[in-house]
Parts: C-alpha cells; structure tokens; sequence
C-alpha cells in the first residue's frame, strides 16, 4: 500500500491539536476556565492547518512550488475568515441556533465535499493500492463520511429554514415515510459495502444523492418542539461525519475531534430528550409540536382566575424575602430579558434575594436561555438549573414566571392523558405567590395544554405583553 | 498508521469525550455547541489536502470550495464562542 508519508513532526502536531481540542471542552465545565479552553481551541485549530500547509505544498509538474495555488488556497481561507467573522460579530444571540445549524450544514458539506475528493484524487491522500484502485477500507470510510456529511448538510439546511422561520414548524408527515426512509437508509448502507468490491463513479454519486434526499426527509417530519434535540443530533453527525473523514486520511486530530464533537452532540440529545420527557426514537419519528386537535384539554370549561396588575405585582415582590424569576422562550421573543434583569437588580436593592430558574427546554436549544440572560448582564451565579432550585420553591415567596409555560405545568406529574406527562417541571405550585405573565387567557403553551397553575388561589395572572409588564413594574417598585 | 491503530484512537477519545462532556456545566451548553462546531472543522485538513494537490482538477476544485466553507466555521464558530463566553459574568461584589 502507497502511503503519503508524513514526517514525525506532523503527526507529533496532529496529536497535540487534537490534545488542545479535548482542553478546549474541558474549559467549558466552568465560565471561568472558559475562554481560556475557547483560545486552546483556536491554538489547536492553527496547529492542525499550519501542518497540513507545510507538509502539503502544491507543486508544478515540472517541479517547484505553484505559487497559484497557494494564493487560491489563502484566498480560500481568507474568504472563509471574513464571512465567518462578520456572521459572528453580527448574529442576535436569539438567532443562535439558527447559526449553529448553518454552521453543521457547512462541515457536513465540507465532509462530502472532501470525500469526492479523495475519490477523484486517492493518491493525493494516500490511498491507492500498488496494483491500482482505491483501498477497500477507505472505500467504506469514504463512503460512510460522505453518507453522514450528505444527511448532516441537508438535514442541517431544513432545521435552519424551520428555526429561522422561512419554514413553518409544523411537522410535515409523507404517508408511509416510515418505510420509506428505512427503506432509503438500508439502500445508502448496502452501497456503501458494495462500493467496497466496485469503485464506479455512480455508486457514489447515488450514495451521495440518497444522503442529501434521507437527511431532508428524516428533518421535515419533525415539529418546532423538537428541534433543541435535532440540532444537536446534527452537531453529533457532523463529529461523525469528521472522524470518517480522518479515518480516510490517517489523521489523528481528525478522529479525536470527531469522537469528541460526535459524543457531545449525542450527549446534548439525550439531555434534552430527558428534559422533554420524549425518547430519542419518538423524536426522530417526527410529529410533535404539531397544532393542539380537540381533546388537547382546551375545550375546558371557563374557569375563574385573579387578575393583577404591575402595581400589586410591585408590592407584594418588594416585600418578598425570595423570589425565583422562571423565564422561558416568549420572554426572549418579547425582548424582555433587560428589563427583566433591571427588575431583578431593583428587587435586590431591596434586599429581596432574587434568582433565575432555568428548565433545560426553556430555549431553542441547550443552554440557549442562559445565553440571554448572560447577554442581559445577568451573572451566571445567580441563575440556576432545574435541579439545583427545585427544593427551594417551599421557601419562596414569589414565583415569576415569564413567557414560560410547560415548564411550570402540573399536569406534567398528575395527569397521565396529558402530552406532556413525565416532563420534569418546576414546583412553582409551592411557592407562596405565583406570578404568571401572559398576553392573554387564550393561548396555551408549545405543548397545546391548559395550566392549573392559571387558576390556583395563590396565582396572580399578569396579561400583558412581556416587556410592557416588566417596565410597568419597574417603574412600580421605584416609587 | 494501519487502521486498528486509529480505531483505538477512536474508540478511546470517545471516552474521553463521553466523561469531559458531561463534565460541562449546563449552562454553557451552546457556547459548547459552536466550539464543537469550530473544531469539526478540522475537516480543513482533508480540504487542504485535496486544494493542494496535483493530479486532479476536479479534486483541488472540490477541495477549495471545502477549505471556505470549513474556513467560515472555524472563524465563525471560535469568534461566536468568545463572543458568548464573554458575556459570562460573576455577581459583583457590592
């Protein structure tokens, strides 16, 4: 077997980028060690593309380097580096996980894009057998990276299109779709093993077309509610798709980011799985979060509820020794989060003891909500997760909830027939006080459920827009 | 290297990263999500590769196209990953 032989030093680099990516995650286990793990990352990024440059110098066939490509191929980089940098700079951090399903579309095309490659040119990559064609081996990695890459593409472009709205959120059920993407993926896998006996061009090829064709069909089905754990079994595909790829090549900083990217996105599914109380197959079979049908619980009969307003709010709060803040989703849609943060920082002038719960589902994806209130100013230790504030709810005077609304629902314990029975809630219902903003009576959650927190004696329903209701009782409690 | 050397490789960085992603603080889930992002983009070696090779127009086209999408990600990601881990502030002490 023909190899490209690297020197020493370069797989001695490789090794350590991978190394320096490993820290990068392991910086994020506290915000403080953070940024320094983020700066190990980009040292370990320009370890791994300064080797690739200097070990791969295009030449001329006539011998001497071609100065042509190396200018394509820092140009390349450079028209990479401005539109990277410009999107970053300039994205609403309400638009994250838009950006971080475009960002997966980009590596999984780039996967494929470098799998055609090695195909058309194996003996730049080392993979040509001595008596000619491919290696057997690389053929299955080729084939696989591409599948993975094509399904992460295309099923990255429609969950973009879902969450950045050019799409309705509504599942979108084929008849039959069951068997037909079954049918499609044990099509892709039996070429796969068969282009490890033919190396035709239009094995591939059609591998490559029935990816892109299964990773759009396996997206469309699946409904708004869903897509926190679709986008990141997407960052999982795209690890994957990255350690195929480094199979192929030998390359040890490839395969170690792909098993680190692979096993985090797949980690990040199953939290948010756990937090929406739905197994990772229901979510893949699609058709939830569709429109709430008759007998979702809204054809209740009208019950009585306490209305209040921002200045009763105001009162009871400043007298409250504790209050939980429990943002969700339409606080963020609302723009409320720095009103809400001001609203926090004149409660603690008052010496009330003000803290932010945060349900793992409360945004478009995991993390995203402290995302926000970090982006409002915040500080990341007074906001806390589900299972670290539950037990304090008995000790709290107000509850506040804000554009949430599952997450605070009972029935998620009680009501067997309910969809969202075994999600795990809050405990709001043991708060003294709850305060429950909400534009209306009308509307009921993601979910399509009525709330009996809605109608508890100790619930205060604050209807109003968000932001109105939060700069109402912000100018309450300075008088 | 044959390929049960980069098996093992594999297989262990799994595990190294099943143990270190679980050790990441839920609240910086997304900033986790856009660095993993940055880095799967070391798949700008494999484009690099091809880009830089001879012998194949097609592949080096191929290869270029890849090295800017793989560029967009790896700058995008690491500059949105700063840009939200900077955000990240303790109470203040008043």
């Amino acid at each position: 077997m023909e190899h490209a032989v690297l020197p020493a030093w370069a797989l001695l680099a490789y090794l350590v980028s991978g190394v320096l990516f490993i820290l990068a995650l392991r910086g994020l286990s506290s915000p403080a060690s953070s940024r320094r793990g983020n700066r190990f990352g980009m040292i370990g990024m320009g370890i791994a593309v300064l080797t690739t440059l200097a070990t791969h110098v295009p030449t001329l066939a006539e011998g001497g380097p071609d100065t042509g490509a190396m200018v394509k191929i820092l140009a390349a980089i450079g028209l990479g580096a401005v539109i990277g940098l410009t999107t970053a700079r300039k994205i609403q951090m309400t638009a994250m996980p838009q950006l971080v399903a475009a960002f997966h579309s980009l590596v999984g095309m780039a996967a494929v894009l470098v799998g055609l490659a090695a195909y058309f040119n194996p003996g730049a990559f080392g993979i040509l057998l001595l008596e000619g064609g491919i290696n057997p081996d690389s053929r299955m990695e080729m084939g696989l990276g591409i599948a993975i890459g094509a399904i992460t593409f295309s099923g990255s472009v429609i969950a973009f299109l879902k969450l950045n709205g050019n799409m309705g959120g509504k599942p979108i059920m084929l008849p039959g779709r069951h068997v037909l993407n079954l049918g499609t993926l044990v099509a892709i896998l039996g070429l796969v093993a068969y282009f490890t006996q033919d190396e035709a061009l239009w094995i591939i090829a059609t591998i490559t077309a029935l990816s892109f064709i299964i990773g759009f069909l396996l997206i469309i089905p699946i409904g708004g509610a869903d897509m926190p754990v679709v986008v990141s079994m997407l960052n999982s595909y795209s690890g994957w798709a990255a350690a195929a790829m480094g199979f192929t090549l030998h390359n040890t900083a490839m395969v170690i980011t792909g098993a680190l990217v692979g096993s985090s996105g797949a980690i990040l599914s199953y939290i948010m799985c756990k937090a929406m109380n739905r197994s990772f197959i229901s979510v893949i079979a699609g058709g939830f979060g569709a429109a709430p049908d008759a007998g979702g619980g809204e054809a209740k009969e009208q019950r009585p509820y306490k209305r209040g307003s921002a200045e009763d709010a105001a009162f009871l709060m400043k007298e409250a020794e504790n209050v939980i803040i429990i943002p969700g989703y339409g606080m963020a849609v609302a723009q409320a989060q720095h009103v809400l943060r001001e609203m926090g920082d004149l409660l603690k002038k008052e010496g009330v003891n003000v803290k932010y719960a945060i349900h793992p589902v409360a945004g478009r994806m995991p993390g995203h909500m402290n995302v926000l209130l970090a982006e409002a100013n915040v500080p990341y230790d007074e906001v806390f997760e589900l299972e670290d504030i539950q037990g304090e709810f008995s000790q709290c005077d107000v509850a506040f909830v804000i554009g949430a609304n599952d997450v605070v629902n009972p029935a998620a314990k009680t009501d067997k027939s309910s969809p969202i029975y075994g999600m795990p809630v809050f405990d709001v219902d043991k708060a003294k006080t709850i305060m429950f903003i909400k534009r209306s009576m009308g509307g009921v959650g993601y979910s399509g459920v009525d709330n009996d927190v809605f109608y508890m004696d100790q619930t205060m329903m604050l209807l109003a827009d968000a932001k109105k209701m939060v700069e109402d009782i912000n100018k309450a409690l300075q008088h | 290297m044959d390929f049960i050397s980069i098996l093992s490789i594999f297989v262990l960085a799994c595990f190294v990263g099943y143990y270190v992603v679980w050790s990441v603080t839920p609240a910086l889930h997304t900033p986790l999500m856009a660095v993993t992002n940055a880095i799967s983009s070391v798949i700008i070696v494999g484009a690099l590769v091809a880009a830089a090779a001879a012998g194949s127009l097609a592949s080096s086209w191929l290869g270029l196209v890849a090295v800017v999408m793989a560029s967009i990600n790896i700058f995008g990601g690491f500059a949105v990953t700063a840009r939200m881990l900077a955000m990240y502030k303790k109470k203040q002490k008043s």
